[in-house]
């Protein structure tokens, strides 16, 4: 474990200066939302902001990415027959995650990287990803904790942290991975006094409440499933997917393919199973045609099915994005409250 | 299982080598495909029950249940009904075309329970492929001693509409299967092969009829949900328990290995978890099928 320090000033030019051995993607001001993107010659990053709009997850998860790629075209050799995309798996850096984004990857990782069936995609590419990661006392009211995610101090998906010290960051390797751009990040050493500031650093009032889940565990799943709490919950519902498609922890997607003259690409897409077309069948049957069996099924996969399953919690980091975005305002923690307290 | 070293995504690229129309209103053909790659065809192995993934270069994928047998060598056999885009363009294919298939996928029929037990097959409509892999599995020579009496009942809407003609001849005809046809009704017009033996009669009702025993079986059962529906009732009242009766799911599903996340049944993923389930299984799962 190393620890440096950086001025404000400073922390952008080492984020500027990895870009020789990394891509970088830092957070940005666009238009009126933070969002991450390539750090290029001429950008502004802002460490000082709390959260994108949109998550992170299409830095290791895009939301389009080509898969496999083939030609149509019967006068070549090998016509029709599908072959992985060549990818750039370079290393890459995320500089100025939050720690609620870093931990979303490990909530996914388990549904990429099984036992059974690896996605090469995605192990690839978390594989060559560095995330180094603010902690600030700056979370807001939309926000609450969760096994995987308990506040501003949660450092465990990170691989640096920057803890803001608020004219300077401590920077932390956490990893190996971290500890590499770390020395290649350079700072100043740290002094005791500074050391001791950090071990100091606790989360203030502000920080997330959590939200209770700790009786859903013991909750049948098939006595949650035909509650009627479901039809409240859902009432508002316009299946807009805005939820799981913010959501840092959703990962379900959809494969097409895609022909531009003879030549093919096989693509795979984020999808939601807020939409109906996500479960129909060809023969039109749609075992959940109605909006109240996807709501159900969001919250049930999130907050029952992922914790039965796995036994790391749920399938949430608390990141409040769903919460803010929801048209008709329906929120996770109240689902949680609902689910937790459920009784037959 | 697919080999775990490998792009679970990636499907072997196979050749069409036959298609064999099985039913008279066309809507069912059976695509015989064979391997491009000689390894390819020594890592494929497979158990009666699974599934692959068809993927059809500039059309997509469709799931559809391994109708060969792994007794029978060199390659695979898929029936698949006409619906809609990737099976639609499957059925205009022609022999020698090239396209992939990813497998083998999902969980199978209980073999190992299966063993040294009574079996009865049900199946109805398009839904046979699975039950003629299994039945072409327990006749080969080398497994038709683990298993005790095998019963099939197999029922269509007409004579028209049965798969795999040529195979029930030869089940009907052998003494190691008791094999029992049946068509809801014989149309006026169906003068094909009247010399055929066939009930006639609703697969429920077949089965009540030759199936009396529950002792030392497992039964596993593929068919529309009007005749689950019917047959159900009849392998209860025979005595049968949820534990005894094996069934197969379909679902829509894309990625075939549990992360695209559609085909769940509540917490359990059809396309790894099952297809196939016992109905106890199915009994603790949410109703939402
Ligand atoms: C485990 C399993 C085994 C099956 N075995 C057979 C079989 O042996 N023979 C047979 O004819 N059919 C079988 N089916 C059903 C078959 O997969 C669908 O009829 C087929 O996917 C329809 O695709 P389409 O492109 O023609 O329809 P479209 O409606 O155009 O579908 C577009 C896409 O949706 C998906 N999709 C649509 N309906 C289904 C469905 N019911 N199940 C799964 N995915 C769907 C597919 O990914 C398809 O590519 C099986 C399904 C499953 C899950
Ligand atoms: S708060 Fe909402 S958007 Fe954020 S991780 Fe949880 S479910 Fe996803
Ligand atoms: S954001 Fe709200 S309205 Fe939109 S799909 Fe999600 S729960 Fe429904
Ligand atoms: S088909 Fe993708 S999870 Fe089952």
């Amino acid at each position: 474990m190393t620890t440096k320090s950086f001025t404000k000033d400073a922390l952008i030019k080492a984020a500027d200066g990895l870009r020789k051995s990394y891509r970088v993607f830092v957070p940005v001001k666009v238009g009126k939302f933070h969002e991450f993107k390539l750090f290029e010659d001429g950008d502004k990053p802002d460490f000082e902001y709390r959260k994108t709009r949109k998550s992170p997850k299409g830095l290791i998860f895009p939301q389009s990415e080509r898969m496999l790629e083939y030609s149509i075209d019967e006068h070549k050799p090998d016509h029709h027959i599908m072959k992985e995309s060549p990818k750039d798996y370079s290393p890459q850096v995320v500089f100025g995650i939050r720690p609620y984004d870093a931990m979303s990857f490990k909530v996914m990782d388990v549904n990429f990287d099984t036992e059974d069936y690896k996605d090469p995609w995605w192990i690839k590419r978390y594989a060559a990803t560095t995330l180094v990661g603010i902690c600030r006392n700056d979370l807001d009211s939309k926000m609450f904790a969760t096994e995987n995610f308990s506040g501003p101090y949660d450092i465990r998906g990170l691989d640096v942290a920057l803890y803001d010290l608020g004219d300077k960051y401590i920077a932390k390797s956490l990893t190996e991975k971290g500890e590499k751009a770390l020395a290649a990040m350079g700072g100043n050493d740290v002094s005791a006094a500074e050391l001791a500031a950090i071990e100091k650093l606790t989360p203030d009032t502000n920080a997330p409440q959590a939200a209770p889940t700790d009786k859903i565990k013991e909750k049948v799943v098939n006595d949650l499933f035909d509650s009627t709490m479901w039809e409240d919950i859902a009432n508002g519902c316009i299946n807009c997917g805005a939820c799981t498609f913010l959501c840092p922890t959703c990962w379900c997607f959809d494969i097409q393919d895609e022909i531009h003259k003879r030549e093919g690409d096989r693509l795979r897409i984020w999808d939601s199973c807020m939409f109906p077309l996500y479960t129909l069948h060809a023969s039109g049957h749609n075992p959940r045609g109605k909006k109240v069996q996807r709501v159900r099924n969001r919250f049930m996969h999130k907050i029952k099915y992922y914790l039965d399953k796995y036994e790391k919690g749920i399938m949430c980091v608390g990141c409040g994005r769903c919460v803010e975005a929801c048209p008709v305002n329906i929120d996770i923690r109240r689902v949680c409250e609902l689910m937790n307290n459920f009784t037959k | 299982m697919i080999d775990k070293s490998m792009n679970p995504f990636l499907p072997y690229p196979v050749k069409i080598d036959e298609i064999i129309t099985e039913t008279g209103d066309h809507s069912l053909k059976t695509f015989k495909l064979v391997f491009l790659n000689k390894e390819d065809e020594e890592k494929f192995t497979f158990i009666p029950g699974q599934f692959c993934e068809l993927s059809i270069p500039g059309k997509g994928e469709i799931p559809i249940g391994i109708a060969s047998s792994p007794t029978e060598k060199g390659y695979l056999l898929f029936t698949v009904q006409k619906m809609g885009v990737v099976s639609g363009y499957l059925h205009s294919m022609k022999p020698g075309d090239i396209m992939g298939v990813r497998g083998p996928l999902g969980n199978w029929y209980p073999w190992d329970k299966m063993e040294g037990k009574n079996i009865v097959i049900i199946g109805g409509g398009c839904a046979f492929s699975t039950l003629r892999s299994s039945i072409v599995y327990i006749r080969a020579p080398e497994n038709r001693k683990k298993f005790k009496q095998v019963t099939a009942v197999y029922g269509a809407r007409c004579l028209d509409l049965l798969l795999y003609c040529d195979k029930l001849d030869e089940w009907k005809a052998g003494d190691d299967i008791d094999m029992h046809v049946t068509v809801d009704a014989i149309k006026d017009e169906e003068t094909w092969r009247p010399e055929w033996h066939c009930n006639v009669g609703f697969v429920p009702s077949i089965v009540k009829e030759k199936v009396t025993s529950p002792a030392d079986s497992i039964v596993i059962i593929c068919g529309p949900p009007a005749m689950l529906k019917f047959t159900m009732p009849v392998l209860k009242d025979v005595g049968f328990t949820p534990e005894q009766i094996y069934l197969s799911l379909e679902n829509r599903m894309k990625c075939g290995i549990g992360m695209c996340g559609r085909c769940n049944v509540g917490g359990k993923l059809v396309c790894k978890d099952g297809p196939v389930f016992s109905l106890a299984e199915l009994g603790e799962l949410p109703n939402e099928t």
